[in-house]
């Protein structure tokens, strides 16, 4: 089944924030943020911002009636600044006027007196200077120390791998206009909308109940509007309250990227030991995530670099730690993989350290130490459908991998400016929010008397296609058309205390719920099938849009059923609650089963290497997946398509910049670049995994938003192979690996000689 | 007032002629499908058609809503996603359903827009055509793979077009409405005043203002030169080019007569922005903007060209384009004088080459980009001219190396000897583009990579290998 939205996003008919029609009076919001990464506020004037033509009021901390705290897990982040301010593009104060270009031309009027403090950006600076979001986290099984004297190689080292800006087409806004007795309608670009609600009546000291927060889509998330819309909102929210008007504030490209965080960057230091025959005896790592000003998602982030610190390998002995580091810089935050990727980049970092100093391929080490049915995960699941290895041995059949590795031997051998290099990318990766308790959603659904079925839940659409999975799960569990099925906004009225649909568990939890919905409903038809075929209800089965009884046709439609049931006043509604059993996680010991499954898979990437010019090429992709049993191959291929293009361009040419003093230099889109369309391999393969999927994803379909970004880590590796085997001495960890890193990787020392 | 067709719709306001295309569509006749994502040209979420008459037949082009005033669409038909089929899905967005092409969907009525633009080219279509034709459309979801399917359906169907009647052919094959069909005779009864204000602000395509001072641009009092129709041509006489000022990348990238001197210019072009942006982008607009990394004013200061200049009191001069810069964005160009266009020998037996480097390789600013032309005679050095971006406060004239190269004998060893020339010469500096190290090493390579596309059996890959590892 096609994306349900496809008809409308290709007339451009279907509706985003910033296309809801305007009510009358509506008032545009620009935001005021600090030009300062960390400063005392000593005067702030907003007078001549207020008395601009055109201008309606502008608001700083004083004006807000509630809390002046929006922090999500830790209250520690303001909404407009107090009195400090602790990065650039932190907001000071929003201006409200007649138009968008007003609000905008009066910003520029106020006038900030900072008192400059130190400013600090980098991760281990701050680490020394003890500046932390929170206390280091420590994750171990066994004790590495006790097991280095056991190994026969041993190495060590240090990653660098940068941030990644989220990059939604559809930037950061939100719409807001006053209802009766105080009440407020919130349109925002959220994956939050409970978070945004919730936001919102602290900071105008109200009741949840009186802020409705309705989404009907976003274009584009990827983890940036899970925590980062809310400010937005609540800035839209709080000028609307006060001046009981409509009011929009809608970021431009410019103002989103300077104001809003990305996916972390981290260093790190790895040591890593090996036994003769190459398994992979003990580990040890120490991560320094670069938090930003605030905590944001990090605590969870940080809990997400530490369950995926090994991967898709067995290590008896490991320990890993994180210092998640306070710096002058936007507060980082949630991004496709939620700090997975950071973690399965270091350990991969050390294979391919290990392999280059023992002169064998790294694939060798990998092979050796994948997942095995019934290992322990070090955090003390044990993993259970372990599919790592038949992906592997999978991806090694069907895409010739031995013959490529010859092929590109032979190739380099006889080539003296072009070089070739070749990477495996095995992931393994946990589906549920690690933390429990968000593991919960709920589903409304009527079925009205015509047979039509409005379907409520608390999933965001934002491209990954869940709506339509919605669908499915309704119509299948029903049995009638999908055409009767409608998908309503995300509505905090109709379904409340939503879970963030983020974790790749969108489908997953929404689903359930909703299948939990339909079920008792069903329930309640199949009584009424049974008692007008006068038969019993055990025997009644629903399929294309009518009643059978012990598989043979009773003559009665759909329609005709609920008609008769509501003639019956028989319940027609449901609302589903689901919870995902099994998991918990004990955050103090670091051990648990945080995880309802894990979704596997290995891809092979080829990279080309221009040496003369440094600029290099991907020349395939191939990947063997574990979908479990997808219920939509064309979009769950689409999400392992995306996400994998998005990993490439996280490990080559998105590269976030700021400069000493906390300023963002990649500020626009001609400094911060994403992939194209020519950045696309010409060889792009994705195969299913023949699999049974697991009893806690829907339908037995594997969560599929996140886990394959992870796949993208392998061209880093490829093209970093490419240019050892142009200059072997080319040691670094450093992704992303831009033009700029492989030209002087090629060259070394050997390029400087002839420079000034 | 300013008169255009928006679709079908006959268009006349009084909007200010700077307010961007974009907000006009969206914010005043409330048409939402153009989406804004970056308002820079380097999405293209925005991108809508442009249509105009020539010779009582419509051409139309992709362009980027965001950076184009309202004023240069005067006397002109603008096609938005609502502007294609009411019912019916045309080719392009049936082929964008099949393939399950859109995702978030903000991207994609740009993408739509890009591939009908690509359908109402008067050339033949092929592979390649239409995937240049989405060049500037950026996607953050799909990964681009179903797109790339969606594009070569598309192309396939494209191959049977009629081009006797492109236009029956389209509407017939519901690619476009029926209402196109009456567009060419809408617009020319439409009388267009002039809404260009003499003393205004000149504005061209609009590419860089718009990005550099969108809010100024949109209440500012401007000068449209691309009204002027002397600005618009390119001639060649007497192994002469002239290119006038408001000639866009696009036009001559696709002049047969170019093509014939310079056989690879579509592949050089190709690395410069993006369709929609060249289609929008002058020469004038790239010398005069002054950009260090300039790859218009690159490529011709290879060509030692010169830049011909309208005085404030009408009087028309030269100046070479290398002597054009005096600073970090300072021009010899008076207050009150405009670029109307540049000349140059075109070359002959003579080898030339273009050079870009830049961290995406389309649709990027280059980190270093170069142009050498290069006369021998037997062995000898006849001519030589070397330019490059990225390395100087303005766009570099390699004279020190070119003095040092002239009447030398070619070798290896000279050119690399000519290489540390270079390297003197120059003076980058480390910004977002790369570091002044990286630079220098970078000009390096592209020095050598122009000899080794020039003259690829005398510096080989183990000619060029072996130098390299010795110096």
């Amino acid at each position: 089944m096609k994306n349900i939205d496809s008809k409308g996003h290709v007339t451009g008919k279907s509706v985003y924030l910033d296309d809801i029609p305007v009510r009358q009076n509506t008032l545009y919001a620009a935001v005021f943020d600090s030009a300062v990464a960390h400063a005392g506020i000593r005067s702030l004037d907003v007078s001549e911002a207020e008395n601009y033509p055109g201008v309606v009021a502008v608001l700083t901390y004083k004006d807000i009636p509630g809390e002046n705290q929006i922090g999500g897990i830790i209250p520690d982040e303001t909404l407009l600044a107090e009195g400090e301010v602790t990065f650039q593009g932190e907001p000071v104060a929003v201006v409200i006027a007649e138009s968008e270009a007003i609000a905008r031309a009066a910003r520029r009027k106020i006038k900030v007196k900072y008192e400059e403090l130190e400013a600090v950006t980098d991760p281990r600076e701050a680490a020394a200077k003890g500046l932390l979001l929170l206390p280091p986290r420590t994750f171990a099984m066994g004790n590495p120390e006790k097991r280095w004297n056991d190994c026969q190689y041993i190495f060590s080292g240090s990653v660098e791998i940068g941030g990644q800006e989220h990059l939604y087409i559809e930037t950061q806004g939100a719409y807001c206009f006053p209802l009766e007795n105080g009440n407020l309608m919130v349109y925002s670009s959220t994956q939050s909308p409970t978070a945004v609600q919730r936001a919102i009546a602290k900071v105008l000291g109200t009741g949840m109940h009186n802020i409705q927060v309705d989404v009907t889509r976003l274009g584009g998330g990827f983890g940036g509007k899970e925590d980062q819309a809310t400010a937005w909102a609540c800035l839209a929210a709080l000028s609307s309250y006060q001046l009981q008007k409509p009011v929009k504030l809608v970021l431009s490209r410019h103002d989103d990227l300077r104001m809003t965080g990305k996916r972390h960057p981290y260093s790190s230091d790895f040591k890593i030991g090996l036994s003769k025959e190459l398994k992979i005896l003990a580990y040890e790592v120490t991560y320094y995530q670069n938090g930003g000003a605030v905590n944001d998602l990090s605590p969870a982030i940080s809990e997400r670099t530490l369950f995926h610190t090994t991967n898709s390998y067995f290590i008896p002995d490991v320990k890993a730690t994180l210092y998640s580091c306070k710096t002058n810089l936007p507060p980082n935050t949630a991004f496709r993989g939620f700090g997975g990727p950071q973690g399965m980049f270091v350990i991969e970092s050390a294979i391919a350290k290990a392999a280059q100093e023992l002169h064998v391929s790294a694939s060798k080490i990998q092979e050796k130490n994948l997942l095995q049915e019934g290992n322990l995960f070090y955090y003390g699941q044990k993993a259970r459908q372990v599919y790592v290895r038949k992906t592997w041995q999978a991806a090694f059949r069907e895409f010739k991998i031995s013959q490529k590795q010859k092929k590109i031997e032979a190739f380099n051998k006889s080539h003296k400016l072009l070089k070739k290099g070749m990477a495996l990318m095995p992931i393994t990766f946990g589906i549920s929010f690690t933390s429990t308790f968000l593991n919960q959603a709920r589903a409304l659904v009527h079925v009205y008397t015509d047979g039509s079925v409005g379907v409520s839940t608390g999933a965001i659409e934002m491209g990954q296609g869940v709506n339509t999975k919605m669908v499915q799960v309704a119509a299948q569990t029903f049995g009638i058309k999908a055409s009767r099925i409608k998908i309503e906004s995300t509505n905090t009225t109709r379904v409340s205390n939503t879970s963030p649909t983020a974790a790749s568990t969108g489908a997953d939890l929404n689903g359930q719920a909703l299948l939990v919905a339909c079920k008792a409903i069903v329930q309640r038809l199949k009584k009424v099938a049974a008692e007008t075929a006068k038969v019993k209800p055990g025997e009644i089965t629903f399929r294309d849009e009518a009643v059978f009884a012990g598989g043979k046709t009773t003559g009665i439609t759909w329609e005709k059923l609920v008609s008769e049931a509501y003639l019956h006043r028989i319940k027609l509604s449901e609302a589903g609650h689901y919870a995902t059993p099994e998991i918990y996680f004990d955050k103090e010991k670091g051990k648990g089963r945080p995880f309802a499954y894990h979704v596997y898979g290995t891809a092979v990437i080829t990279a080309k290497v221009d040496c003369l010019r440094g600029i290099y090429e991907l020349e395939d992709v191939e990947i063997i997946h574990d979908f479990g049993q997808s219920m939509n191959p064309v979009i769950d291929t689409g999400q392992v398509e995306g996400a994998v293009m998005q990993g490439i361009g996280y490990m080559t040419m998105e590269e976030l910049a700021y400069d000493k003093t906390g300023r963002l230099l990649s500020n626009s889109l001609s400094t911060y670049k994403v992939p194209d369309i020519y950045s696309v391999p010409e060889v792009f393969v994705v195969k299913p995994l023949k699999a049974d999927g697991p009893k806690h994803a829907i339908l037995k379909s594997k969560a599929v938003g996140e886990p394959p970004l992870m796949y993208g880590l392998g061209a880093f590796f490829a093209i970093r192979n490419a240019v050892r085997a142009f200059n072997p001495d080319f040691d670094e960890f450093d992704a992303p690996i831009t033009p700029e890193k492989v030209l002087m990787g090629l060259y070394g020392k050997r390029g400087n000689n002839n420079l000034k | 007032m300013i008169t255009f067709i928006l679709n079908d719709r006959l268009i006349q306001t009084e909007e200010p002629e700077g307010t961007a295309l974009l907000d006009f569509i969206r914010y005043k006749a409330h048409l939402m499908g153009t989406k804004a994502g970056c308002r820079e040209g380097d999405c293209g979420a925005c991108t809508v058609l442009e249509g105009h008459l020539e010779k009582g037949k419509m051409r139309y082009k992709s362009i980027v809503s965001c950076l184009t005033p309202l004023g240069n669409v005067q006397g002109k038909h603008i096609v938005t996603i609502e502007g294609l089929q009411k019912e019916k899905m045309s080719p392009v967005q049936q082929a964008m359903i099949d393939n399950a092409a859109t995702q978030c969907g903000f991207c994609t009525p740009g993408f739509v827009m890009s591939l009908t633009a690509h359908s109402l080219a008067p050339e033949k279509t092929s592979p390649e055509k239409v995937i240049k034709a989405i060049s500037g459309n950026i996607c953050r979801c799909t990964g681009y793979h179903s797109i790339k399917h969606a594009a070569l359906d598309i192309a396939r169907v494209l191959a049977k077009k009629n081009m006797d009647d492109p236009l029956e052919w389209l509407i017939k094959e519901a690619f476009l409405p029926a209402y196109f069909r009456d567009i060419a005779g809408r617009l020319e009864k439409i009388k267009t005043q002039t809404i260009s204000v003499e003393n205004g602000k000149p504005v061209a395509g609009g590419t860089d203002l718009y990005v550099q001072q969108a809010d100024e641009m949109a209440v500012a009092k401007l000068r449209f030169l691309n009204n002027d129709k002397s600005l618009r041509k390119i001639e060649i006489s007497n192994g002469i080019c002239k290119i006038g000022g408001a000639v866009t990348a696009a036009e001559i990238m696709r002049h047969e007569g170019l093509q014939q001197h310079f056989p690879k210019i579509k592949a050089y072009f190709r690395l410069i922005s993006s369709e929609p942006i060249r289609n929008m982008g002058t020469v004038a607009g790239n010398i005069v903007n002054a950009s260090p990394i300039a790859d218009l004013t690159i490529f011709f200061l290879a060509l030692d060209s010169r830049v011909q200049i309208l005085t404030k009191e009408g009087t028309k001069k030269e100046v070479g384009l290398r002597r054009f810069y005096t600073g970090y964005k300072q021009l010899v160009l008076k207050p009150g004088e405009t670029i109307t266009g540049i000349m140059f020998r075109l070359p002959e037996k003579a080898f030339f080459n273009f050079e870009k480097v830049s961290k995406r390789q389309h649709l990027d600013i280059a980190s270093v980009n170069s142009a050498m032309l290069l006369k021998l005679k037997d062995d000898v050095i006849e001519t030589i001219h070397l330019s490059a971006g990225g390395v100087f406060a303005w766009p570099f004239y390699a004279e020190k190396t070119v003095d040092f190269l002239t009447g030398k004998k070619l070798s290896a060893e000279t050119v690399f000897e000519a290489a540390g020339v270079l390297l003197s010469e120059i003076a980058p500096i480390s910004d977002i583009r790369g570091s002044k190290e990286y630079k220098s090493l970078l000009l390096r390579q592209l020095f050598f990579a122009h000899f080794a596309v020039m003259l690829p059996h005398q510096f080989t890959p183990d000619i060029l290998f072996s130098k390299l590892m010795a110096s």
